[in-house]
């Protein structure tokens, strides 16, 4: 900030203050040397033999070894699904399998210290977001959906709700504790099921929500966890044992699984990419709107495929609005993960950070202003400033592709109708943000965006009773809400 | 009766460059933000350095009927020398006072560097004639005022009159001569965040130097988001305009924790150009106490009962 004039001279100068480090402990949580696979109610060595390492993305370090589940390791935990559902979980009685819901929820809720320091460890996302954001909304999963088991009747009137049976889900690494609760509470609630597979960097807590189903008592084989990497997810894709295939994750491994279950009678759930307008008009709160384009694009490393990441600023304001976020942005804070001040957190893998340098190169190469605020970065790690692209095109590449990071394109817009043709030209259709105050406007570009969720005045929030899905190649079917359930039901 | 025109003014007014706009503030996401802030975890050193500065903030004050010359003259020696076992904490910025008792203040922070605030024009309610508040603003400078804490007329602002709640501070600030002018919004009687936004901005167009959210009289006093609001405001009429105008929250601050708090929200918001007691007040009177009990924890860590601490 420039220097303030008319300072009465004499006066001591004003404070520099820096925060101290603030670091969450981080003994709470005991991780092992080596982690198997979860089959049939029992850690196992895996029968391919093999292992690979899981580093934590804020200081490249080993954090311990995980199995790497073959072909022959799909199928027993297939089968051990299969074993569970014919032998009972499937006939118990529904407020029985709500019991266990509640009793996982629960627990979560009492080891949510535990999970979280786990989760920004072997994720690199910050513990305030693990802490405030994927514990509460993972325990809260849990409890809305241990609360429609016994209801399905109500849920589907006229109609007969039946479990599916074997539910195979595969989830990404941005959420992987709660990504991992939107898939098993719906497909245990409806009387499935599941065999799950945690993304390749980030295994950790799905192995503790091992140790949680044990502590919850829930029966042998209900839940069954196989890590590895795309390979694992291949077999799990290709087992004929499977009912219902659930994942999240990128457009182009999505279409692969379409094309692959052309023909079967698997039932199948996409949640892919995006790429979402965040429309701000003129008459916006700038400085709430501003907090909600950080909140849209920089949360979680902008690892999120719900991500805000084009801003469509209305013209009348694109000065003072940018000004405002410019400086913003030289107020996050990024690095350590752990620490509780830390806004922004490190980039999931090497992968992924190539994959941000390379499509923020080419933003460069097309022409786009690039601004990054000044920000000191950890020596060791992954790690990727908060970017923002100005004078963009929509035939830029950063305008069109998903980046997955912490990169903002800014694009600008008159009216709007040219907001609303702006914010669907796009292959995605997953969510969109809109900032005005007046409650007309909200209604009117609600009835024309072609996007799943449409947030009106706040960005990426979320809630276990709202459903959540995508248009066009961000995928189909929905989570979350009465609307989660149907996925994991047959009808008579 | 005059209106407020559709137009909205204030706008019109003065404020030189004028704003291009008063814009609008949403009330979720102010109270998320400040409730973001809120969460900061400020330790050790970083923690000593705020409670430090918020002594040097506070503005040390005492507004009851029962005010006597010996409960203010107490109120000044703690002002001057916070923990008399402690020589190494600064004395507060100001103590603030009713007008009657100016002169005792006065007397007994004399060559301290403490100021002497004092309320005028009406405190708390405003209900009174212009000239009457004008003339008791030019009172108190001449008993010796360093600093006059006036009020607005919210009746006036409330019903759209918004002019002579300009007028009126514009007199004020002529009255008060160098003495420096804090305008009390009283935040708790606008209701909303867009008025306490263009409460703010009207303020310092008429010349404030100061915007304080509180009289302490009236619930809610400040609170996080209510001064978070404020602060948006006068960043806005400085990177406009180039102004800087200071804030002061007053009343309900009474925990350490939560003076913390709010050095946060300004840190983050207004940048360290206003971490100074030019341009950062606290208004409260058990707040010192606390303050204290917590910086003798950091250095010796351990709590002392709150025996060990002087009431005054």
């Amino acid at each position: 900030m420039a220097q303030v004039e008319k300072r009465p001279s004499g006066a001591p100068a004003p404070l520099d203050w820096e925060y101290a480090p603030a670091p969450e402990a981080r003994d709470i949580v005991r991780i092992r040397d080596r982690y198997g696979l979860f089959v049939g109610g029992e850690e196992v060595d895996p029968r391919s033999g093999e292992w690979f390492p899981s580093i934590s993305p804020s200081s490249e370090e080993q954090l311990f070894e995980v199995a790497q589940a073959g072909k022959e390791d799909v199928e027993l935990a297939v089968h051990a699904a299969r074993g569970a559902f014919d032998d009972g979980w499937s006939g118990i009685s529904p407020a029985e399998r709500a019991k266990y819901l509640f009793r996982i929820a629960r627990i979560l809720q009492e080891r949510a210290r535990e999970l979280a320091v786990a989760e920004s460890l072997d994720g690199g996302k910050p513990i305030r977001e693990s802490r405030d954001v994927d514990l509460p909304l993972a325990a809260a999963h849990f409890f809305y959906y241990a609360g429609w088991a016994d209801k399905l009747e109500y849920a589907f009137p006229q109609r007969t709700p039946k479990p599916l049976g074997v539910a195979a889900q595969i989830i990404p690494w941005n959420f992987p504790l709660l990504m991992l609760a939107w898939k098993i509470a719906p497909a245990l609630a409806c009387g499935n099921t599941v065999v799950l597979k945690p993304a390749e960097t980030t295994p950790l807590t799905a192995m503790l929500f091992a140790d949680v189903c044990r502590q919850a008592g829930l029966p042998p084989g209900v839940v069954n966890i196989v890590t590895g990497d795309g390979s694992t997810g291949g077999y799990l894709v290709k087992s004929e044992g499977i009912d219902k295939l659930a994942f999240t994750g990128s457009t182009e491994v999505g279409k692969l699984i379409q094309r692959e279950l052309a023909g079967r009678e698997v039932k199948l759930t996409l949640e892919l990419g995006g790429k979402a307008a965040n429309i701000v008009f003129d008459d916006a709160a700038l400085d709430q709107a501003v907090e909600g384009i950080v909140n849209g694009i920089y949360f979680n490393q902008g690892h999120v495929c719900c991500a805000g990441s084009r801003l469509l600023v209305q013209e009348s304001i694109y000065e003072p609005l940018l000004d405002k976020l410019k400086r913003r942005l030289s107020t996050l804070r990024v690095g350590d993960p752990l620490d509780k001040n830390t806004d922004v957190g490190a980039i999931n893998s090497k992968a992924q950070l190539d994959r941000i340098t390379e499509l923020v190169a080419s933003g460069e190469e097309e022409g786009a202003e690039i601004y990054q605020p000044e920000c000191r970065l950890p020596e060791r790690g992954y790690w990727f400033r908060p970017t923002l692209f100005t004078n963009v095109a929509q035939s830029y590449r950063i305008a069109q592709e998903e980046i997955f990071g912490p990169v903002l394109s800014v694009l600008t817009f008159r009216t709007p109708e040219e907001a609303v043709e702006k914010a669907n030209n796009t292959a995605f259709g997953l969510s969109a943000g809109i900032w005005t105050e007046k409650g007309s406007r909200i209604l009117w570009m609600v009835e024309r965006m072609r996007a799943g969720v449409v947030w009106a005045n706040t960005f990426n929030r979320f809630d276990p009773t709202s459903p959540f899905g995508g248009y066009k190649e961000s995928g189909f079917g929905r989570e979350g809400g009465r609307h989660g359930l149907e996925p994991y039901l047959t009808f008579e | 009766m005059a209106q407020a025109p559709a137009v909205i003014g204030g706008f019109e007014l003065p404020l030189e460059p004028r704003l291009p706009r008063i814009g609008s503030v949403d009330a979720v996401a102010l109270e998320e933000r400040a409730a973001t802030l809120a969460k900061r975890s400020i330790k050790r050193e970083s923690k000593v350095q705020a409670l430090e500065l918020a002594i040097r903030m506070m503005d040390l004050t005492t507004l009851e009927g029962q005010d006597t010359p010996g409960k203010v003259a107490a109120l000044c020696s703690k002002a001057l020398r916070p923990d008399p076992v402690d020589p190494s904490i600064p004395p507060v910025a100001a103590v603030c006072v009713y007008p009657n008792l100016v002169a005792t203040a006065k007397e007994r922070v004399r060559g301290s560097g403490v100021k002497v605030a004092s309320v005028a024009t009406a405190f708390p309610s405003g209900q009174s004639p212009t000239e009457l508040k004008v003339a008791e603003a030019r009172a108190v400078v001449e008993l010796g005022a360093d600093e006059v804490d006036m009020v607005i007329d919210r009746g006036a602002f409330l019903s759209g009159r918004y002019a002579k709640v300009y007028d009126e501070i514009v007199r004020v600030k002529e009255a008060c001569g160098d003495a420096h002018l804090k305008v009390i919004l009283e935040t708790g009687e606008l209701g909303t965040y867009d008025n306490v936004r263009r409460a703010s901005l009207l303020a310092m167009a008429a010349g404030a130097d100061f915007v304080k959210t509180s009289t302490g009289k009236v619930s809610p006093a400040a609170t996080l988001p209510v001064t978070l609001c404020m602060m948006e405001a006068v960043r806005d009429v400085y990177h406009e305009t180039g102004r800087v105008v200071g804030i002061k929250p007053a009343g309900g601050i009474r925990a350490a924790k939560q003076a913390v708090q709010y050095l946060v929200a300004l840190h983050e918001t207004l940048g360290r150009e206003w971490l100074t007691p030019d341009l950062f007040r606290f208004g409260a009177s058990s707040l010192l106490n606390d303050v204290l009990m917590q910086l003798r924890k950091e250095k010796t860590g351990r709590y002392q009962s709150g025996d060990y601490f002087t009431i005054d």
